[in-house]
């Protein structure tokens, strides 16, 4: 049995192959049909561009206001990078720290291996409801789903989880999980579905949030189980760190008598002093705070306080694969800020659905491909224009547009080693790369393409032929010129310049 | 100073004003222009489409072509960036270290119209004339991956008669991004909305950027809905004079 860089071998009795990543990473289309939708959508298009204009300049404000946010952020990249070269080994010593502080690890393969550990868990408390703090990685394996096939309700303690989880929805952000809802959308949800509110209830956020808070004490002071994810796990010390802005998710850590964490394998940093860095990045960069409201961290059981059983589930769903490929694997850096969602222009006009995954917006495009394998995923590397704004406000540096130009290539390779037939596109690069290498075959493809003018009705083209249909339903193409430049500079100009061989024009 | 020229593909088949207003801006500020015949494509739409493999034989075509150049010239942000940003990250990737090198040094040397004005040749005011209102789009890869800055803005400042006024939400990309526009039709076309919306707040008359491809995207938004606002290079405009308009 060979050993992965990430999981560690042996692990998981069927641990023989690095496993993809299940559960909520795909779409049921590809991105722009699903865009083509959301963008049909005014009010969701309102409501995201001010948000997302918002949480913007609230972000810009404070990290301007750090003299040092250049070098936290590389500092950041530094510990991220640091882990996933050593992250097998890292993963073991938390395995140590949080096992001799009498916490239980378990070792999750996949998305069906993660529900099946936290089921059992809460089926053996003989619990039939659980509290849980806003957590990503539960979206991402379908956790809800899988405890109500068991007969378990998850109560989403988050505020805009909360909204989600009663409108019957689906998070379309990684922070703002309800940032497509208006507060006169939440307003009519609370009213339909939480049955316990008051029918006079406003759309003022006071009165929404105090409609929330009294709904969700009743469940705190009830739940035996609480179920959260991880920001942070510190390997030095086996200690779990949770960052939240509400204070539902100090709750949920402390109350109930077991406290089942699920955390992606990414998730481990190496020291206690690391964490330092990244409190600092975090909170401006996702929420545009200098410091969130509550930071819960919990190493191992305290006796008489707090949680007694305590889990850590760990979960790999293609986080091994990920980091098998040195290109994309510092995607795996992410510390879920949502900054490069904010910026992203594309993201701001279709919002999280479209993406298909829990993870959307730029990371998404990146880290949904390499979860469940690019074949799964294909349109979403083309989900850019590559623009670059997501790369420059990054915390931890991740070069989201290089490494989308890197998926794009991983895709048309997997694509071509997979069919016998080239795709039509293939066959255009091709074609396109055989005429462009050399200035002779240019210079005739040009003199070709200049029966374009013939498309030109009253001196523009507004129609164009497949595939660039697309294009010209919005913009005229432009009609090309009687004189190419390399032509206008032979005549002008003559021969070529001296000792250089004129292969063309 | 003796400057090759790269026009690209697309100013070459498309925007040859482009090209046109390079070469007699540089030759007016007193510098020898040469134009290398051989040159073709920088092989960008191919990388960034995913088609990397095809790229190579044009990143080294590209390098063979002006690697016997000191400063290399391209009315272009986003094939300049190409150049010094993939083409080598391509070369590795498939394994031919020695292109990737040779092309680090080619890349070394080419620079955006802008950046070669203002810092090779040192100068800022090109003794241009435009007596017209003229917006500045500072295209994304000119301003995130090369870092120009206000360059361009420094030289379109010192442009005698123009009315330069303020883009609004100036960094936003356009939408175009190459195969996006066309793969991502509807996306982009969104995008595109924003953009020719805050263009045409401006009341400018025309709208400039380093880039032909984003101008061929707003451009031909533009000219669709007939806004009586059109796109021209930055080349364009520092190539205007009172004398030679």
């Amino acid at each position: 049995m060979s050993t992965f860089l990430g999981m560690p071998a042996g692990s998981s009795p069927r641990a023989s192959t690095a496993p993809r990543g299940v559960g909520h990473l795909r779409g049921d289309q590809p991105f722009p049909a699903a865009a083509r939708l959301a963008l049909a959508d005014s009010q969701l298009r309102r409501n995201l561009a001010k948000a997302t204009t918002t949480i913007r300049a609230k972000r810009a404000r404070v990290v301007a206001e750090l003299p040092d946010w250049e070098e936290l952020r590389e500092a950041g990249q530094a510990i991220k990078a640091r882990t996933l070269a050593g992250l097998d080994g890292y993963l073991e010593q938390l395995e140590r720290e949080v096992t001799a502080r009498g916490g239980t690890v378990h070792w999750a393969r996949d998305a069906t291996e993660a529900n099946q550990i936290v089921t059992e868990l809460v089926a053996s408390s003989g619990a039939k409801e659980v509290v849980k703090v806003k957590s990503i990685v539960t979206d991402e394996i379908g956790l809800n789903d899988a405890l109500a096939d068991a007969g378990i309700q998850a109560v989403e303690t988050d505020l805009a989880e909360l909204i989600v989880q009663l409108g019957h929805d689906r998070p379309s952000h990684i922070l703002v999980p309800a940032i497509h809802k208006n507060r006169a959308e939440i307003r009519d949800i609370f009213l339909r579905e939480m049955g316990d509110v008051d029918a006079g209830l406003t759309d003022v956020p006071a009165a929404l949030a105090e409609a929330a808070r009294l709904h969700l004490r009743r469940k705190f002071l009830s739940a035996k189980v609480g179920i959260s994810g991880v920001n942070f796990a510190v390997a030095q010390t086996g200690t779990l760190c949770v960052v939240e802005s509400e204070g539902n998710g100090r709750m949920c850590l402390t109350l109930p008598s077991t406290l089942i964490s699920v955390m992606g394998i990414e998730k481990v940093i190496p020291t206690w002093a690391d964490l330092g860095v990244f409190l600092q990045l975090l909170p401006r960069s996702s929420t545009g705070e200098r410091m969130n409201p509550y930071t819960s961290m919990w190493t191992g059981v305290t006796p008489g306080d707090g949680p007694q059983q305590i889990h850590l589930v760990l979960l790999d769903n293609g986080r091994t694969a990920a980091l098998a490929d040195p290109a994309g694997r510092p995607a795996l850096s992410c510390i879920r800020c949502s900054a490069c969602l904010n910026v992203c222009p594309v993201y701001e006009r279709v919002g999280g659905h479209a993406y298909g995954s829990v993870y959307p917006g730029p990371i998404g495009a990146i880290l949904s491909p390499m979860l469940t394998g690019v074949e799964d995923n294909a349109s979403l590397p083309y989900a850019s224009s590559l623009c670059g704004a997501c790369y420059d406000v990054c915390p931890v540096k991740i070069d989201i547009p290089s490494i989308l130009v890197h998926m794009r290539a991983r895709h048309v390779e997997t694509a071509r080693a997979q069919s016998w037939v080239p795709s039509s596109e293939a066959v255009t690069m091709a074609a396109a790369s055989w005429v462009m290498s050399s200035a002779a075959r240019f210079a005739a493809a040009q003199r070709t393409g200049r029966v374009g003018r013939l498309l030109a009705r009253h001196g523009v083209i507004d129609r164009l032929p497949p595939p660039l249909r697309g294009w010209s339903r919005a913009r005229d193409a432009p009609v090309p010129p009687r004189e190419t430049f390399r032509q206008w500079w032979r005549r002008e100009r003559g021969a070529a310049e001296p000792g250089r061989t004129d292969d063309g024009a | 100073m003796r400057i090759a020229l790269f026009v690209t593909c697309l100013a070459d088949t498309l925007y040859p004003q482009a090209g046109k207003a390079t070469v007699r801006l540089l030759e007016r500020l007193g510098h020898e222009v040469v134009f290398p015949a051989a040159q073709t494509c920088c092989g960008q739409m191919h990388v960034n489409t995913g088609y990397q493999r095809a790229a190579l034989p044009l990143i080294r075509h590209y390098v063979e072509t002006f690697s016997g150049f000191d400063a290399i010239v391209v009315p272009s942000g986003s094939c300049t960036a190409s150049i010094r940003h993939q083409h080598a990250m391509v070369a590795r990737r498939l394994g031919d270290d020695k292109l990737a090198e040779r092309g680090d040094q080619v890349g070394a040397r080419t620079f955006e119209l802008s950046q070669l004005l203002v810092d090779v040749l040192g100068v800022t005011d090109v003794g241009a004339y435009f007596p017209h209102r003229v917006v500045y789009h500072p295209t994304c890869h000119s301003l995130r991956l090369l870092r120009v800055g206000d360059r361009p803005l420094a030289l379109l400042r010192n442009v005698a008669g123009i009315d330069l006024v303020p883009l609004p939400d100036a960094e936003a990309c356009c939408g175009f991004g190459g195969t996006f526009a066309v793969k991502n039709a509807d996306v982009s076309t969104a995008m595109l909305a924003d953009k020719m919306r805050n263009v045409l707040a401006t009341g400018a008359e025309v709208c400039t950027a380093g880039d032909s491809s984003c101008l061929m995207h707003i451009g031909g938004g533009l000219s669709r809905l007939k806004a009586g606002t059109r796109t021209m290079h930055l080349a364009e405009i520092l190539a205007a004079t009172r004398d030679d308009p």
